[in-house]
């Protein structure tokens, strides 16, 4: 996922054939294989397209043709805007909330008792099913919408964080008590810094449940932004357009995704750089 | 700070007196020490005292709660009963008097070499120059030097455990506890190491409490051993090797003395065995 994290550029010996260089560049360079990789799915999406499997199933070109369309006109960004503003609201919430909660559970017995069972409840609990409920009580404005992202989002972010914590290396608690280490400091150099990989995990898993938050609500609370687009795009047939909105979302997911893992390894964990 | 001003190469030299078992300014005494975990009964009724500016070893049986009675003497472990006394005075948790040497190395994997020896002086709140300084100062004393930037993955086994002797040195305490530092460490590097905890030793005005599994290792770098019986330990004996440790260490291990030592010490802990 991390793209650019190895990339080392490699100057190919002198004299070496084109060919050689190219196998010197697929050996060390990810991005010659997520590149590989997609081209592959790309390739797979245009056969069947082109069989086609489904007369509502465009070829990827197609696809692509619309999605530029898409944003030529204007539409696109103009769905984005409206549906990035209660994902990223939902998701802000849903991290700051819920890392916080999930910490403060990691660190108090009598606050995990507390909440924990909440956050079981509601992470076994099939959203998308509660979803309908909250448009009774809070319409089917921005509120609406970023209740069903933190409905989503939070009870991973909450238990991740949680679990996070409780599994932080017991020896190095120790080690920062044997050099009287403070509760703060304890938690702020030891506990959270060991357990980021999880919390950035939970991070990530709570990011993409938003995703899914958001796409719901614009699917079933009222259709706006790309929800719509879809809706739209469906009700007419135009299958390469809505085929290029739900890949413009996935894209958007996956990136965001990818930020986020790439700004652990080089902020939070630089010694995952090297490796 | 300075390595030569502290050095006091008389320490290695004390003349070995046997009415010593107890002494007028023990460093740490544990007094009628007692732990149970839950219904396991770890150590009963402890009595020991360590001497100023030696290095002392416990010896025992897997389980038989070495680990336990360091733990509590660094005040991370609370007694069930008894008291720890570190200069004079009781102490309940952990104080800068003494210093931990882990024996999983406890070093903080997403922090250079530098800021991992330098930790405890971090959280003490002194300045990144002075702590950097003193940091660098043990790690070239531990023989790391180079590896400053390194982080801990980028180690080995030996290399880390010389990171956490560092650490606990640069606090400069007045006590290190040692919990089976080398256990890591193959053959060859664990002699090596031996050798160079026996320098630090005379180097660096300071206790050693080291606990280990080897009976070699015990009477080649101990003044003194403590070897405790298995579960529920207590002490079972203390003795004193009374090795010549200016000799050089090949000679050392072959002299007669030493092995009778260690003879004694297995016929001590071979009926546990049995
Ligand atoms: N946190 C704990 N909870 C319950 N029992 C424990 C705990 N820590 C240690 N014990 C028990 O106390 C006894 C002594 O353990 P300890 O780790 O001190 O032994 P040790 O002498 O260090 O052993 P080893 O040589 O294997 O390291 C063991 O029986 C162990 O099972
Ligand atoms: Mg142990």
């Amino acid at each position: 996922m991390s793209v650019m994290s190895d990339d080392t550029s490699v100057a190919p010996p002198a004299g070496a054939t084109r060919m050689q260089s190219l196998r010197l560049f697929a050996e060390r360079r990810r991005s010659f294989w997520v590149v590989l990789s997609l081209l592959a799915l790309f390739t797979a999406w245009e056969i069947a397209g082109r069989i086609p499997i489904s007369f509502a199933f465009p070829t990827f070109l197609d696809t692509l043709a619309a999605f530029f369309e898409m944003v030529g006109d204007g539409t696109m960004i103009r769905a984005f805007f409206l549906t990035l503003q209660p994902l990223v609201l939902g998701v802000a919430i849903s991290a700051l909330l819920g890392i916080g909660i999930g910490i403060a559970m990691g660190l108090s017995d009598k606050l995990e008792w507390l909440f924990a069972p909440v956050f079981i409840v509601l992470q076994a609990a099939p959203m998308a099913a509660l979803v309908p409920l909250v448009t009774f009580v809070y319409g089917i404005g921005l509120v609406a919408k970023t209740l069903a992202v933190i409905m989503l989002a939070l009870p991973v972010i909450v238990l991740n964080s949680y679990k996070a914590v409780r599994h932080v290396n017991p020896s190095l608690v120790d080690m920062c008590r044997s050099f009287q280490g403070s509760r703060r400091q304890q938690i702020f150099r030891i506990i959270i810094p060991d357990a980021s990989p999880v919390l950035f995990a939970g991070l990530r898993l709570g990011v993409a449940a938003g995703f899914i938050g958001v796409m719901l609500a614009e699917l079933l609370i009222t259709p706006t932004g790309i929800g719509d687009l879809i809706t739209y795009h469906r009700s007419v047939a135009n299958y390469a357009h809505m085929y290029a909105a739900v890949a413009a979302i996935i894209a958007a997911s996956t990136v965001t995704l990818a930020l986020l893992q790439w700004f652990e390894t080089n902020v939070m964990r630089p010694e995952k750089r090297r490796s | 700070m300075n390595a030569a001003a502290l050095a006091n190469p008389a320490l290695a030299k004390d003349e070995f007196d046997p009415a010593s078992i107890v002494t007028n300014d023990p460093v740490v005494r544990v007094e009628a020490i007692s732990k149970h975990y839950g219904a396991t009964e770890a150590l009963r009724s402890i009595d020991l005292q360590f001497e100023r500016g030696k290095l002392t070893t416990l010896l025992g049986p897997s389980g038989c709660g070495k680990t336990t009675l360091l733990k509590i003497i660094a005040g991370l472990v609370p007694a069930t009963s008894g008291r720890i006394v570190v200069n004079g005075r009781a102490v309940t948790g952990p104080g800068p008097e003494r210093a931990f040497v882990f024996q999983d190395f406890a070093l903080m994997p997403w922090a250079t070499v530098m800021r991992n020896v330098a930790f405890g002086l971090e959280l003490k709140g002194r300045g990144a120059t002075e702590r950097n300084r003193i940091a660098r100062h043990y790690i070239e004393e531990v023989g790391l030097q180079g590896f400053e930037d390194k982080y801990p993955h980028e180690l080995s086994g030996g290399m880390r455990q010389r990171v956490g002797i560092a650490r606990a040195f640069s606090v400069n305490a007045d006590v290190l506890l040692l919990d089976e530092p080398f256990s890591a460490v193959d053959e060859q590097n664990r002699r090596k190491f031996q050798e160079d905890l026996l320098r630090l030793v005379e180097m660096e005005r300071k206790s050693f409490i080291f606990v280990t599994h080897s009976i070699e290792e015990a009477v080649y770098v101990s003044d003194r051993i403590v070897l405790l019986s298995p579960r529920p330990g207590r002490v079972s004996n203390v003795i004193e090797p009374r090795i010549d440790r200016t000799a050089n260490p090949d000679d050392i291990r072959r002299d007669p003395g030493y092995l009778d030592v260690v003879e004694e010490i297995w016929q001590g802990l071979r009926h546990y065995a049995e």
